[in-house]
């Protein structure tokens, strides 16, 4: 296709990907591609062995997915031919995962290779991962397990806890939202489904890393995260691909749900090779005096859409949200945050932070409702963009809104641009011009690394530094 | 045999299609102090910022050796790396970069020392300077005042002991006190052995100093090249009073 090739032209590889190495092939069990029909979500539906209630859940998102308009904010993504994906893949791996030494040598070392069983081992409760459609590792410390945390793969839970299950799922984020929240309702595969009791506190954090495998899949992982009251709990998200020829396409969804004095906090990751064409979909329920914090950093991909999203239901109801989003090169991050403010006295903030460089281009969409009766309510919006260079950009689209007299909105926006004295100043101290971009743009996001596990922000800095080095990035 | 350290022939500079530098000419040898003054706008700091490398100043003449190699086209970075260390007149503010991590950085790339030693080294330096330690933990210039830049100039000066050190009027907007540390630091980095370029407009520094040689700069070039009472001269009748022709004054 000469759209695709034209969009080949400008993907060259990167520093991450050079990390990961190249796609190591596996063998694939069963491979569905071609156009998205009923039959197709039957054989998925039938694959996994469904409960009636789960295919005909798919069914209808199917129907609502041919009915919903492309939605209009989404740009470049006509280029993108759903029907040449690889609509489900699930990798050959026997069903009885308890260790890493279970799984295929090849899918093993993608993980090793990106030290995610050190991690586990030294620093977290828990650990699912997907690879292609499927969770191939799901793993709670025992202690956790005793407490009553559940973290199983999506596709368990739908066979042993229906009932959870169908009071959230889909619940948070419904299928008819827009296309592709339809499009990830009919095709879901793999994804964590998490449930913290009553008020238990997980130490430490809960993570979930996602990888895709080969080149020409969508990956359409469902994360169900539930936070019973009083519970605390901090989620971490990864995402990362080796080095492909064509694209990729992931539509993932986190639904959250923050009961009464509930926290969840909920970090991602996402550093998707260049070549992946990435939405996302998340959003969380926050019930009475709970409180919900979306830590997003979007690095990688060639395309990525998300806005993390909070509805602040019940009284009292805090939101934090932060959004940082890189694109080094010619890449598109369309990021931001959404609010919606339902009940007296919520607050939330959002905290967005956009870097373009080499040609990037960050655009900033954010949305804060207020409706009328949410008293005395409070919103704070600041809107944060480092420009390295003159070929790169920033935009910010913020739609604020109040209906409630007493409630307020403080909206700032700042735009940062690394001039010549700047550099200048510091190539003077020996400084190079790639050393001085990673100092100035991890002293820009430092206030969200503040709230980062020291692990994570170790992993980060180095990412930035290599994206920046004379060998990485596109620079 | 005195050793040259930098050697600038016949330099002419251009800045935005203008020609600002038009042949100037001067010899540094090691360890040695010397002055620039000049009036507003003749191009000290234009010769001060094409020394040290900055990409806007244009050399469409001439060369700069320094150390017995020609950096003429250098990266700034190589420069700084090659010992040529550029106090400037108008610190620029970096915002998000903390003081004590931009130092250790500059530590490491110049003089190879390691982040924990750097670290203890500049928090002596603080001390042994009598600054304020919580200017450390601050973001580098920003909201810093006139005086307080300087002295943060100063700092980095100290901490790195450049071969080659550039002072672009580091006494302008210096309170007395401070005056007196800035010109310590001078004098012990000269001691040392730090060939220094001094701009200043100001003979009060020169106290403090012992000064080999002064050079007035006038509309991009140097007219004269003298000793201290040049600077009385200037003190006492204006840059009107010393012209090239002036036999009287000249070198
Ligand atoms: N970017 C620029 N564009 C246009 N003119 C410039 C630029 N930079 C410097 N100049 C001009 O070059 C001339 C020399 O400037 P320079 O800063 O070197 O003077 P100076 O001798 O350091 O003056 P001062 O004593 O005021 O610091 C001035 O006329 C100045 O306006
Ligand atoms: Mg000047």
């Amino acid at each position: 296709m000469k759209q695709q090739s034209r969009l080949e032209e400008i993907l060259k590889a990167g520093s991450l990907e050079e990390i990961l190495g190249t796609a190591v092939p596996y063998p694939k069990e069963i491979e569905l591609r071609g156009e998205i029909t009923e039959d197709v979500i039957r054989e998925i539906s039938r694959i996994k062995n469904e409960p009636e209630w789960m295919l005909r859940h798919r069914l209808k998102a199917l129907e609502l997915f041919k009915k919903l308009p492309m939605p209009r904010w989404v740009v470049g993504i006509e280029e993108l031919d759903l029907e040449s994906f690889s609509l489900y893949s699930k990798p050959e791996v026997s069903n009885e995962i308890k260790d890493w030494d279970d799984l295929p040598e090849n899918i093993r070392k993608t993980f090793e290779r990106l030290n995610i069983p050190e991690i586990e081992k030294r620093f977290l409760s828990g650990l699912t991962a997907v690879f292609d459609s499927e969770s191939v590792y799901s793993q709670l410390k025992e202690e956790f397990e005793k407490k009553g945390i559940i973290m199983v793969p999506m596709e368990e839970a739908v066979q042993r806890y229906p009932d959870l299950v169908k009071r959230y799922f889909g619940r948070v984020f419904p299928p008819g939202e827009h296309k592709f929240s339809a499009l990830h309702h009919a095709l879901w595969s793999g994804g964590a489904f998490v449930y913290i009791p009553k008020g238990v506190r997980v130490p430490f954090p809960i993570e979930a890393f996602f990888v895709i495998g080969s080149a020409l899949e969508g990956q359409f992982e469902h994360t169900l995260l539930i936070a019973d009251e009083g519970s605390y709990v901090h989620f971490i998200e990864g995402c990362s691909a080796p080095m492909y020829k064509g694209f990729s396409f992931h539509d993932g969804m986190v639904e959250i749900y923050a009961h009464r004095n509930a926290t969840v906090k909920f970090t991602t990751i996402q550093n998707w090779s260049r070549n992946v064409i990435n939405f996302n979909n998340k959003r969380a329920i926050i019930e009475e005096n709970a409180y919900v914090e979306w830590i997003e950093g979007s690095i990688g991909s060639h395309i990525t859409y998300t806005y993390p999203s909070s509805v602040l239901k019940g009284e009292g109801a805090r939101t934090a949200q932060y959004v940082v989003s890189l694109s080094n090169g010619q890449y598109l991050k369309d990021t931001g945050a959404k609010t919606w403010h339902l009940a007296p006295n919520t607050s939330s903030k959002i905290v967005s932070k956009s870097i373009s460089a080499n040609g990037g281009i960050n655009i900033y969409r954010g949305l804060v409702r207020i409706l009328k009766g949410a008293k005395n309510s409070t919103a704070t919006v600041s809107c944060d963009s480092l420009i390295l260079d003159e070929e790169s950009k920033a935009y910010t689209y913020p739609h604020n809104q109040s209906d409630e007299p007493s409630a307020s909105i403080i909206h700032e926006a700042t735009t940062g641009k690394l001039g010549e004295d700047k550099l200048f100043y510091m190539n003077s101290r020996g400084i190079s011009e790639e050393e001085a971009k990673s100092l100035i743009v991890l002293g820009f996001i430092s206030e969200i690394l503040e709230g980062l596990p020291f692990e994570y922000v170790e992993v980060l800095k180095k990412v930035i530094e290599l994206e920046f080095s004379e060998v990485g990035g596109v620079g | 045999m005195v050793m040259l350290m930098l050697k600038v022939e016949n330099l002419h500079v251009n800045v935005a299609e203008k020609e600002i530098l038009r042949g100037v000419d001067f010899e540094l040898a090691s360890g040695e102090l010397h002055v620039v003054m000049g009036p507003n706008g003749s191009g000290k700091s234009t010769l001060a910022l094409t020394i040290a490398g900055h990409p806007r100043y244009t050399v469409t003449k001439g060369r700069i050796i320094f150390d017995g190699e020609e950096v003429t086209r250098a990266k700034p970075e190589e420069r700084a790396r090659k010992g040529i260390f550029l106090s400037f007149q108008h610190p620029v503010e970096v915002e998000g970069v903390k003081v004590i991590n931009f130092f250790q950085r500059t530590l490491k790339n110049l003089r190879g020392i390691e982040e924990v030693e750097a670290y203890d080294m500049i928090f002596k330096a603080v001390e042994e300077l009598g600054f304020e330690g919580s200017m450390l933990s601050r973001e580098l210039n920003v909201g810093f005042s006139g005086g307080e830049r300087k002295k943060l100039e100063m700092l980095q000066a100290y901490l790195v002991k450049p071969k080659l050190l550039i002072l672009d009027e580091p006494d302008s907007g210096v309170d007395v006190d401070s005056l007196k540390v800035i010109a310590g630091v001078i004098a012990r980095l000269h001691k040392e052995g730090t060939g220094i370029l001094l701009i200043t407009h100001y003979g009060r520094i020169l106290e403090y100093l012992n000064p080999q040689r002064v050079h007035v700069l006038k509309e991009g070039r140097l007219v004269v090249s003298g000793g201290m009472e040049l600077v009385k001269l200037i003190e006492e009748k204006g840059f009107a009073a010393v012209n090239g022709d002036e036999t009287a004054v000249k070198a």
